[in-house]
């Protein structure tokens, strides 16, 4: 049922389009997960875990991408977290490499210095970053200091 | 460094997974906690409140369930706080699905800070929107968005999240965003000063351009000005929207996507400025990089590979595709794997551009290396892909032969892909078929447990197929049989082919037929049964080849092994083959047993197997290249059953022989397909309601004069891409439509249209296909022909089927052309000038003067001439400029003999070419069909 849904989508030629974000560690907890397709909760589950499983076992040596059922996944590895991101066969893979690092980047300096912890206790912020940065699975913005700027407005309001 | 960053751990961090179970029982007291709290007498103030629903979300995202807390969380959202509000919008983005009850309340919220003008409170609705995306929620506020994002007074950040959810409430309800005046608009927003606008705004325009390029046509000109304006800026120029001193890199991906979604600009001032701003970005990847760091090379090369995307898409400017070409082949052997991946597999689909084809071919060497060297199998893949798009009759030999040596070593993963590869190349340029028979065997030999049933099937469908490779295979096979472990697929085709031609080696003392038995019998017992099966097969026939060695095979079939094995198909077959050389005359021997006839030629079994990947359709499939499994089972010497996969997605992979289960019967009825009759070669009553031919139609038919693939038409609905083979008199055409909107075709109705005078010259014969194609799907027809006669005309596909609510109907010259039943004949000089002779009566020849229409180039023109079908006989002609072609017309009724020769005039730029036949009306459309084509 879901393979079939994956496939008929897929088949549309649509512009950039990411299926979904997804940050985890290596031990497979997942830290961030951003949806942009339906799926319901038992698939999100099997993505997780699939994802999971075709990332790690890679190394420095291979290439940042991959292939994943229809799809690719673009990932990119910071100390113990994979930052991945899932988008159609034909789309752009160094734009999505370079947009996980300038998302990383942001998240550093509002983190200051952003450990996997921040993540887990300060989840609603990142909810936040991403949405500034990615929304319906687009870019939405990417220079650093107009995210930041607003961020920080945000923040003056809390 | 940022590798760092997240290397601090923290103690309460693994707390949190210490022990499951104390973490559950941890949970449950404050999920307790908190219901009570929520049910309490006391009212919760805002704060509270909030910080509860915080707590239930940081629960459900640990991994628990969360069956409460909906309620308090749409009350959040009528908070005034940013905190609070922010709280509940989270909540509802995370947990609430799009048929709750509860959609009415959050609807409601979210229209009040849509009109809130607070730029922050109407940011988190559209957030939430564009999270969601229900039906409801595009019910609810399609209509109000667009005025949102184009509104004089909007704050930049609000139109640039507009812009998103409006896309995003197009993409899952594009029939409830109404299309008005603000479509225009947005398009000028292309123009904004904010770059961050700009590039949310690019993105929505190209979603609704794919769906109507018409309404969205100005927006070339501006992408292409915007463009250019950024690449021709120095790097500080765009400031905060310069990334690693690359200028707007993604902003510069998505102008470049949007301009894909269009053919190259007409207005020549446009198109200028485009080429001008397409080798700008070609200069750049050759100057120095202005930093060292990686995150400045793939932006800028982001940009780039982008670039060369839309070179490919344009397929118009030899001179840039040639550039492109070079600088992926500059990236072949560059130090970053990415790039070398991302070369590798930009390549694959340059090979396929004839301006760019032979510059790829020129890396065959790197592509190799590749081949050996690279440690990701992933690279290594695309090297594969490359090397087989690339691949051609010059190049094969060399290309299956590194195949086959790296499939040695291959992976497990892509051996299977790489076997039918070879098995495909090596079938599709053999000139000589005992090359064939040689590779085939090489690759049973290398990776027999990859080789599947399609491939060995096919060798022998081959070897039956054409007398002159038999003797040759038999000889070839029984030397292989020698080997002391040999692949039981070896043992299947040596069982199988020795069975049909083991008489033609047989004379040879040693080959003499009691030998083939013997080494045949001494696989025997290592074999599994199927295979068994079918050596007992060979026996018999053996007893009806080798009279002589009847005794030692009867002997054999007696045994108890053989007669009372527990296998009831080998029992069966011992019994009746026994009983059958017993009792038998020779006569009826000889006629039960004779040599195999001919297989019926179709489409190649394997093609079909690898087809998807390379279909009509430009994305790659992959569950469905790993799901098909049709097995050509047509005279297979162990027939399977067939495939029984009823995928009800009508899909290109899922049934490409026409085997797997007829799709369910239309509901409604086909009209105007003769009641849904096999042969639906309609041509009277329907001629009035067929469309007139749809422009441009011309010029495609005759670019499918010389070929075989391609895409027969398109339109901003509708695709139609063909892949058709011939062979001798008879032909199969796959027609596919695929259908490039989300929504629905129906009563879709395509009809083949024959005149009255093609009518008894051509024979067509197709079924009916599903009247309704899903938004996204495609779906594909087979067409048999065969063609009676010889013919002139070409006949029309119409297709009829209501989109929306408006009926479309469009017709098509189909290319199904007098030459396509060419077979190539070689001939010696002497030969042809004879026959030439033999031809000189006034009516056998028509000869045409014309002006040059494309570049005079030689390479091209003989790929033509082959292209056309007939052969291109090099070193017959005096003059070696000239080029001159011999092969036989086959129809059904007849076969004509055709030569030609074509005289290209440089300094004129003119081609003189005759064609000179047995029958007039053959010269004569012969010479039209091939004088369009240069």
């Amino acid at each position: 049922m879901r393979l079939k849904r994956l496939g008929e989508l897929c088949k549309r030629r649509e512009g950039l389009e990411i299926r979904f974000i997804l940050i985890q560690n290596r031990a497979g907890k997942t830290r961030l997960a951003k949806w942009y397709m339906q799926f319901d909760d038992d698939e999100k589950q099997k993505l997780i875990e699939e994802v999971h499983a075709v990332v790690t076992v890679r190394d420095a040596k291979h290439t940042n991408f991959v292939e994943f059922r229809n799809f690719k996944i673009i990932y990119r590895r910071y100390a113990g977290l994979y930052f991945c991101i899932c988008v159609d066969v034909n789309d752009n893979n160094l734009a999505y490499l370079e947009a996980i690092h300038n998302f990383v980047e942001v998240l550093n300096e509002y983190f200051h210095n952003v450990c996997e912890l921040d993540l887990v206790f300060n989840f609603y912020k990142v909810y936040t970053v991403v949405d500034e940065m990615f929304l319906a699975g687009e870019i939405r913005e990417t220079s650093q200091t107009k995210v930041l700027k607003q961020l920080l407005m945000l923040q003056s309001l809390e | 460094m940022l590798v760092q960053f997240f290397q601090r751990t923290h103690y309460s961090l693994l707390l949190l997974g210490k022990s499951k179970e104390a973490e559950i029982k941890r949970i449950n007291k404050e999920l307790a906690n908190i219901r009570s709290k929520f049910k309490g007498d006391k009212a919760l103030d805002g704060y509270s409140k909030k910080k509860y629903v915080c707590k239930l979300l940081f629960i459900f995202l640990l991994g628990h369930d969360i069956d409460f807390g909906h309620m308090e969380a749409v009350n959040l959202l009528s908070s005034n706080r940013y905190t609070e509000k922010q709280i509940g919008y989270l909540f509802i983005s995370v947990l609430v699905n799009s048929n709750s009850e509860l959609i009415r309340l959050i609807n409601n919220a979210i229209k009040n800070d849509l009109a809130s003008r607070n730029p922050t409170f109407m940011g988190l609705a559209l957030h939430c929107i564009a999270s969601v995306g229900s039906r409801e929620m595009a019910e609810a506020f399609a209509g109000e968005i667009p005025k949102v994002l184009v509104a004089g007074d909007t704050m930049d950040s609000v139109k640039q999240s507009a812009a998103l959810c409006l896309l995003r409430l197009y993409r899952t309800s594009p029939d409830l965003v109404p299309m008005g005046d603000w479509t225009s608009r947005v398009v000028h927003l292309l123009n904004d000063q904010h770059l961050g606008v700009v590039t949310a705004a690019t993105s929505l325009i190209t979603t609704l351009a794919q769906k109507n390029p018409e309404e969205f046509k100005t927006s070339v000109s501006l992408a292409v000005s915007r463009l250019s304006r950024i690449v021709t800026s120095a790097s500080t120029d765009l400031q905060d929207y310069t990334y690693y001193f690359v200028p707007a890199p993604w902003l510069s991906v998505k102008l470049l996507r949007l301009l894909q979604c269009y053919p190259p600009p007409e207005d020549p001032a446009v198109r200028g400025r485009l080429t001008e701003c397409l080798e700008t970005i070609l200069n750049k990847a050759q100057e120095p990089p202005k930093s060292k760091k990686v995150q400045h090379s793939n932006a800028k090369n982001a940009v780039l590979f982008e670039a060369i995307s839309l070179i490919i898409h344009h397929d118009s400017e030899p001179n840039l595709l040639v550039r492109a070409c070079n600088q992926l082949g500059q990236f072949l052997q560059h130090r970053e794997t990415n790039l070398r991946y991302l070369a590798l597999e930009s390549m694959c689909t340059l090979a396929s551009s004839e301006f760019s084809h032979e510059a790829v071919k020129t890396h065959i060497e790197t592509v190799i290396n590749a081949l050996k060297t690279e440690r990701d199998v992933s690279v290594r893949q695309r090297a594969v892909d490359l090397l087989y798009a690339m691949c051609d009759r010059s190049n094969a030999p060399q290309i299956v032969a590194e195949m086959l040596s790296y499939l040695e070593t291959a992976d497990y993963s892509i051996r299977e892909e790489i076997v039918l590869k070879v098995a495909i190349l090596a079938e599709k340029y053999a000139v000589d078929y005992t090359w064939y028979v040689d590779t085939i065997l090489n690759l049973i030999r290398i990776a027999g447990d990859y080789v599947s049933e399609e491939v060995w099937y096919r060798v022998i469908q081959i070897v039956i197929n054409r007398d002159d490779v038999q003797g040759y295979a038999a000889k070839t096979v029984f030397e292989a049989l020698q080997a002391p472990a040999c692949h039981e697929n070896l043992v299947k085709v040596g069982g199988y082919i020795l069975g049909e031609f083991g008489n033609l080696i047989a004379g040879d003392p040693r080959s003499s037929p009691l030998i083939q038995f013997n080494l045949l019998h001494s696989k025997f017992h290592l074999c599994s049964v199927p295979t068994r099966a079918l050596l007992l097969s060979t026996y018999i026939k053996f007893v009806n080849l080798f009279p002589e060695v009847k005794p030692t095979i009867q002997d054999v079939l007696r045994s108890d092994s053989q007669l009372r094995n527990a296998d009831v198909e080998l029992q069966q077959r011992a019994v009746e083959y026994l009983r059958l050389s017993t009792v038998a005359s020779t006569d009826i021997l000889a006629t039960v047993l004779e040599e195999m006839p001919p297989f019926p030629e179709r489409e190649s079994s394997i093609l079909a197997k690898l087809k998807k990947k390379k279909g009509p359709s430009t994305v790659t499939d992959l569950e469905d290249t790993k799901r098909e499994r049709s097995v050509d089972v047509n005279g297979g010497p162990e027939p399977a059953p067939a495939s029984t996969s009823a995928m009800s997605t009508p899909s290109p992979s899922a049934d490409l022989l026409g085997l797997g289960a007829a799709p369910p019967a239309p509901a409604g009825p086909p009209p105007s397909s003769g009641g849904g009759g096999l042969l639906v070669d309609v041509f009277s009553d329907s001629a009035s309601v067929v469309a007139p031919l749809a422009p441009g139609s011309e010029d495609n038919f005759a670019r499918f004069v010389c070929k075989n693939n391609g895409v027969l038409f398109e339109n901003q609905l509708l695709q139609i891409g063909l892949k058709s083979e011939f062979r001798q008199n008879l032909g199969r055409m796959f027609i596919f439509y695929g259908n490039k909107t989300s929504t629905q075709f129906l009563n879709f109705t395509p009809t083949l249209i024959c005149s009255d005078e093609l009518q008894p010259n051509l024979n067509l014969q197709t079924k009916p296909v599903d009247p309704t194609v899903e938004g996204g799907a495609q779906v594909q027809q087979v067409v048999n022909i065969e063609c009676v006669s010889d013919f002139t005309e070409a006949p029309v596909l119409n297709i009829q089927f209501r989109y929306g609510g408006t009926f479309q109907n469009v017709s098509v010259q189909l290319p199904i052309t007098l030459n396509k039943f060419f077979q190539p004949t070689e001939m010696a000089s002497q030969d042809f000038f004879q026959r030439w002779k033999q031809l000189s009566n006034p009516q056998q020849e028509v000869q045409n003067i014309f002006k040059a229409k494309h570049p005079m180039d030689t390479e091209v023109t003989k790929a033509k001439i082959i292209g056309f079908g007939s052969a291109l006989l090099e070193e017959v002609d005096p003059n070696p400029a000239n080029f001159v072609g011999a092969g036989i017309i086959h129809t059904k009724t007849t076969q004509i003999g055709c030569l030609l020769r074509l005289e290209p005039n440089l300094q004129a730029q003119m081609y003189r070419l005759t064609l000179r036949t047995s029958k007039e009306a053959v010269s004569q459309r012969l010479c039209e069909l091939l004088s369009a084509q240069f």
